[in-house]
């Protein structure tokens, strides 16, 4: 495992290396060399096989962070490849030409959350949303609740407990839910 | 040929091309008109409640509980409820579960084919009010506002055994005559048709599928 990281040390820009727990590490790369570094893992290093690529939002820092999570079947080990992209400019190497499957979680990114892939198969269709009219649905910046409210309405007669407070209740109910 | 109806009472179907609108019909739906002799139509009722054939379509998670129900355990075929693969062989609808905008196209779609008379179960508490979904950018909240619903059972998960009981509920309300959910549809046709078009965006089909 230290020889490869070591290896991709050697050759590519390769950062913030976090090993999770056994079997299972992260590293941070540059988004120009991502595809290079994930084509020389999949051809050299033996990581055949691609889990998934998701995306999380960093809004506070104006980054979204994709994940390719591969899997090497010979060392049992999973490694995950970190890319900042960012959040305004958003556009990602396809890597479709990878793994065929690539281009299903690419066309969830882009509606979900509006990464662009050039090149990658229909990834304008509708995929999840069909005839969705707002930003995309997973950016933070979303507001779901008004949303839903807006658009599906509430059942009247319908109320929700906060269920730490609920429980307080529910346990001291002669001091008023004070714990102490 | 199609037969083409005065324009005061036949649909726009204003979501299909020029091509598209040579091909469905535009009439509306008609209501359910009970024999009018009360003995016949009881008998008939009885006749429904007894053959209650469930179109096999799972529509959320609660369409697992419906494979217990078939099976040996619980073996809904004791109460003539059966699985049929189309909708134009089925009688009841069952919800199972949280509806999303992209599925309720599918429901919409599925309820108009089936023949009348027919009834729908709504399965587990989203789709009353939405349940642990009822923020959610893709689940509707109230499901009785795009299809009309003849009976609730509530819970999350619903175990078989209420679904059991919905069922002889079901039964007892069709022998009763009093599951009008189909003819209340078509009453309030254009209220329904308004709401729901008013969450699917992407309306591309016949305004109502015969």
């Amino acid at each position: 495992m230290n020889e490869l990281l070591e290896r991709l040390q050697r050759h590519f820009d390769v950062n913030n290396i976090n090993v999770l727990k056994p079997g299972m590490t992260t590293l941070k790369i540059g988004k120009d060399s991502a595809e290079i570094l994930i084509r020389e893992l999949r051809d050299r290093e033996g990581y055949t096989h691609l889990n998934f690529i998701t995306c999380i939002d960093y809004i506070e820092d104006g980054i979204f962070t994709l994940v390719y999570m591969l899997h090497n079947y010979d060392s049992k080990h999973t490694l995950g490849v970190h890319v900042d992209i960012d959040r305004e400019g958003e556009e990602m190497t396809s890597i479709h030409t990878l793994w065929a499957q690539a281009w299903t979680y690419q066309r969830e990114l882009r509606e979900m959350y509006g990464i662009n892939f050039p090149g990658s198969p229909r990834l304008d269709e509708d995929f999840c949303l069909e005839g969705w009219d707002q930003i995309p649905p997973m950016r933070r910046e979303f507001d779901t609740r008004a949303f839903s409210e807006e658009r599906f309405g509430h059942r009247e007669g319908r109320h929700s407990e906060v269920p730490r407070v609920h429980m307080k209740m529910e346990l001291y109910p002669k001091r008023g839910g004070d714990e102490e | 040929m199609i037969k083409t109806l005065g324009t005061e009472d036949t649909l726009e179907n204003a979501g299909l091309t020029d091509e598209e609108q040579q091909l469905f019909s535009n009439a509306r739906p008609r209501a359910y008109e009970p024999y009018p002799i009360k003995a016949v139509e009881d008998f008939a009722n009885w006749a429904r409640a007894n053959s209650l054939w469930i179109l096999a379509f799972g529509t959320g998670c609660g369409a697992i509980e419906l494979r217990p129900l078939m099976t040996a355990r619980f073996d809904a075929n004791r109460f003539g409820v059966a699985g049929r693969p189309t909708p134009r062989q089925s009688s009841v609808f069952i919800i199972g579960g949280y509806a999303s905008v992209k599925t309720l196209k599918r429901i919409i779609r599925s309820y108009e084919q089936m023949q009348g008379p027919k009834f729908v179960i709504a399965l587990g508490i989203c789709p009353i009010n939405g349940g642990m979904y009822f923020d959610s950018y893709n689940t509707v909240n109230r499901f009785d506002q795009y299809i009309p619903v003849d009976l609730y059972i509530t819970g999350c998960m619903p175990r078989p055994e209420v679904l059991v009981a919905g069922i002889m509920e079901l039964q007892n309300k069709i022998k009763a005559g009093r599951c009008d959910g189909a003819n209340r549809y078509v009453e309030n046709f254009d209220w329904y048709k308004a709401n729901q078009k008013k969450v699917i965006k992407n309306w591309d089909m016949p305004d109502y599928n015969w």
